[in-house]
């Protein structure tokens, strides 16, 4: 059984295919459609066709997609959403969708309410839930919202409330889309609300692109199970993606360090992606990218959403250098794409990163004699200061003074040193060019709990090991093997000011497909 | 006289972040109810200390609890009137003019919320000057105020009336309810007459984090300009640049306490430094040398942004800016180090003012 890995990005829509054991076996890149289907129904036909193997074949087919960013991003193909808060009398000093862009807010809200309800940190009620009062709410906005957003006060602690307000609405407003709070986010109500909504808003945008999918396997023969990418590099089958289109968004730059970290064959390590314009770096930790620990904001909005923690300077193979005595300075400005054009060694006028490695003979052996004008000691001092800057970025992101290795992609990678302060070992891997649809296409099925724990009836370990239990329940019901499932982390940050012994537990544990028998970085 | 509208709320949210030291919470929530109530009951009027009558009764409203709590069970719009209404039926008068208890993190912004609410003007002043984890660490409970009657609320509808002996019993009386309350809750204490007011409350602290604010948002982030002007107004110095190098947080008593290891850059390249924290960050030290303690004032800033950093957000591998700041001379009265200086946080070690141990250090 092969894997087919296709990877949508803003200029192109990638395919990769790779075999059992996890071997490429052929990639292809097309240009991104503006319908976003033809292109990647063009680069699943050419990856089968050029690789010559049977679609039948083909057992799983994975895809990772900007359609769900670009509709927010856009403000395009957005459904009219109704918001109920179960928290009353508590949160009303911010009600839903307060510090959202007007013209985003226009576009989703179609009603929103908070009614009474709510947990506290350690599981007791704020309130009752109130039948009346949701099937009113319900009798209002019927034909006017074609999904609805539920979102209650410590609802990661306890879903009970969310999934019986959730069958009240069903009552009245029969099989509408219904988007709940618990299964999208963390602690952080407003956060988390937030993603919710736009989850609940992106639920027509989320069938297009599983249809789309669907359709262009099926059309070529390609009878293979579908996944989509999540955005922490891993899968949920097209049920889940049904109800979860959000959790597609941001998949791109973690499905590049994933690639990148399976074609070099380690699991810790720091990836750089050097393009023409900036160097973006992430960390590979145990196979999967580190999480940054900021909010994000999606098209304007605050989300607890889960995102790569990338670094990105600007340096890049097109980046410009100014002045040509001791006091020159690099960049941020690129030559970008142009390079080929108005780069030196390219026959242009523009001194730029390129031209420098060049004269230094590190890159285009053969165009050396463009650039010897060049005195030597400039390009020494400039590689030093480019240099230092890379080793500054890969410093940053580091976890620990120790050295880890470091994996290198991008066309612009030519500018980096073999050897850098801080790192082991550079790595420069083969088929980087689409490492995107290979980190598709490798994608693990992972579960994931967030819950506040009061430790006075029940210890730490006990608490842990009930967060784990839970974890692997989430996993399995995504798709996960249950024989293959392991902890990948475990953390658990004490509720401060509170002299109870609250303690929040986060645990995450990742397992392989059902049927696939593989290990998998 | 003047009014705290949007603008005015967005800059006081990052200058009191400075001045919560790495603690007070983080104001984001804060700031937006802020903002809200200001858009449905207009502007609020703020008021200087000399604008304030001898008999007008001022009293302080705040949020006690736990920020964790705060960012999920968002209060409710009465419980930040609740406290003030029981009070005022207690006293059997209306309240004329609400202040802040302190300056430091997301309590600077909800006498905001109340006054916007009640239309009463509220006071350029408060009773720390920054942010403390302690109901007792105030101007107030120096001076010998009795903060009784102390109300409090819940979202619930609770409300209660309490008698303490002093702050140190609102301190544990309070925490005990507010625990009890589901983690946060809101309360007003002190409730004194202008004339009482004027002797024991810092002035125009409120403008003073608002100029920060102001600052930082303009901060050209090479030249640190924002921050060199802070400095300037704060009478700050400049202890040192560096990246955290390691991390230290626990839970006990009811509080994170923890300590940051850093290591310096640019101009400290080759030291290593660290920061001690509850809550609020108190002692600073170069290698095992003494660089700052409270009372006086410890804030971390992001290296790139200029911007506050609170002690639950630092992490490995964070380029900071530390800076140190003069506390108000209360806090270096015997009995402002001995409510909050290093000796009342567990360290032993006697104070010595952050300016005097900066000559020292040159």
């Amino acid at each position: 059984m092969y894997r087919l890995g296709v990877d949508v990005g803003g200029t192109n829509t990638d395919a990769a295919l790779l075999d059992e054991r996890l071997q490429v076996i052929h990639t292809v890149k097309v240009p991104t459609t503006k319908d976003v289907e033809s292109g990647i129904f063009e680069a699943i036909a050419k990856v089968v066709q050029e690789s010559r193997i049977e679609p039948s074949d083909i057992g799983y087919a994975m895809l990772g997609t900007t359609h769900c960013t670009n509709a927010i991003v856009e403000r395009k193909r957005l459904n009219k959403v109704g918001v109920i808060r179960i928290g009353k009398p508590a949160t009303t000093a911010i009600p839903p969708f307060t510090d959202w862009p007007q013209d985003l807010r226009e576009e989703i809200e179609g009603a929103s309410t908070i009614v009474s309800g709510g947990y506290e940190f350690d599981g007791r009620l704020i309130s009752e839930i109130n039948r009346e009062e949701v099937l009113k709410f319900c009798k209002e906005i019927k034909g006017s919202v074609e999904s609805i957003a539920i979102s209650g006060v410590f609802a990661p602690v306890n879903k009970e409330q969310e999934e019986n307000v959730a069958i009240w609405v069903k009552e009245e407003l029969g099989n509408i889309p219904i988007s709940l709070s618990n299964e999208i986010g963390s602690i952080g109500l407003l956060e988390r609300e937030n993603a919710t909504i736009l989850n609940a808003a992106l639920m027509t945008t989320g069938q297009t692109v599983i249809n789309g999918f669907s359709k262009a396997l099926s059309n070529l023969d390609i009878k293979a199970e579908i996944f989509f990418s999540q955005n922490d590099g891993t899968l949920m089958n097209a049920a889940y993606a049904l109800r979860y289109p959000i959790l597609t968004m941001g998949c791109g730059p973690t499905n590049s360090i994933r690639g990148s970290a399976h074609l070099s064959g380690l699991k810790d390590a720091i990836v750089l992606d050097v393009g023409g314009t900036t160097s973006d770096l992430g960390v590979l930790t145990r196979g999967f990218p580190r999480q940054s620990s900021l909010a994000v904001t999606i098209g304007g909005v605050n989300t607890n959403f889960r995102m790569p923690d990338i670094l990105s300077i600007g340096l890049g193979g097109g980046t410009r250098i100014f002045g040509l005595d001791e006091n020159f300075t690099i960049g941020p400005e690129s030559v970008g794409y142009e390079i080929t054009r108005k780069a030196l060694l390219f026959g242009g006028d523009v001194l730029t990163t390129s031209d420098v490695v060049t004269r230094l003979g590190h890159a285009f052996e053969d165009k050396v004699m463009q650039v010897d004008q060049l005195s030597i000691e400039l390009c020494n001092n400039v590689y030093k200061k480019m240099t230092d800057m890379l080793e500054d970025a890969i410093d940053q992101m580091k976890t620990s003074s120790k050295e880890v290795p470091l994996i290198l992609s991008g066309g612009g990678s030519i500018i980096v040193s073999n050897c850098l302060k801080g790192v082991s070992e550079v790595v420069r891997p083969k088929h980087f060019e689409a490492a995107n649809a290979i980190g598709a296409a490798l994608g693990q099925i992972s579960g994931e709990v967030e819950k506040v724990y009061s430790l006075e009836g029940i210890s730490r370990e006990d608490a842990i090991h009930h967060a784990k239990k839970l974890a692997t329940e989430e996993a399995i019901k995504a798709g996960a093997n249950n024989a293959t499932i392991s902890v990948v982390s475990v953390e658990d940050i004490p509720l401060s000011y509170l002299p109870g012994n609250a303690l929040l537990i986060k645990v995450k544990v990742v397992g392989d497909l059902v049927g696939s028998g593989v290990e998998i970085i | 006289m003047r009014y705290i509208d949007e603008q005015t709320v967005e800059k006081i949210a990052l200058g009191a972040a400075v001045l919560g030291t790495g603690g007070g919470g983080d104001p984001y929530i804060g700031k937006l109810m802020a903002i809200e109530a200001i858009r449905k009951y207009g502007p609020v009027k703020l008021i200087s200390l000399d604008e304030l009558e001898d008999d007008q009764l001022v009293v302080t409203v705040s949020g006690m609890g736990a920020p964790t709590v705060a960012i999920e069970k968002i209060p409710s719009e009465h419980e930040m009137t609740a406290p003030l209404e029981m009070l005022e039926r207690v006293l059997g008068r209306k309240v004329d003019v609400v202040m802040p208890i302190e300056v430091g993190g997301i309590n600077s912004l909800f006498p905001i919320i109340a006054a916007a609410k009640k239309g009463l003007p509220m006071l350029d002043a408060d009773a720390m000057g920054r942010a403390f984890p302690e109901a007792q660490m105030v101007t107030f409970y120096l001076d010998g105020f009795d903060p009784s009657p102390v109300t409090m609320a819940d979202e619930k509808g609770n409300t209660v009336v309490l008698y303490p002996q002093d702050g140190v019993w609102t301190e544990r009386l309070a925490r005990a309810l507010t625990i009890e309350m589901g983690g946060s809750s809101s309360v007003c204490e002190y409730s004194l007459f202008g004339k009482d007011v004027k002797t024991s409350v810092i002035p125009d602290t409120l403008s003073l984090v608002e100029r920060i604010g102001e600052y930082l948002l303009d901060n050209q982030v090479k030249e640190q300009i924002g921050i060199n002007k802070m400095l300037k107004e704060l009478n700050g110095y400049f202890l040192f640049e560096g990246k955290i190098s390691d991390i230290e947080r626990r839970l006990s008593g009811g509080f994170t306490r923890g300590s940051a290891k850093l290591e310096g850059s640019r101009n400290d390249q080759g030291k290593t430094f660290s920061i001690y924290f509850q809550n609020e960050h108190l002692v600073a030290k170069e290698g095992e040398h003494l660089l700052c303690s409270t009372p006086d004032l410890i804030a971390v800033l992001d290296a790139e942004t200029g911007f506050p950093i609170t002690t639950e957000r630092m992490k490995y591998g964070t380029r900071v800016v530390v800076v140190a700041f003069p506390c108000h001379d209360k806090w270096r009265s015997p009995k402002g180090i001995e409510t909050a200086g290093p000796r009342y946080f567990g360290y032993d070690f006697d104070y010595q003012p952050v300016e005097v141990l900066q000559k020292e250090r040159r």
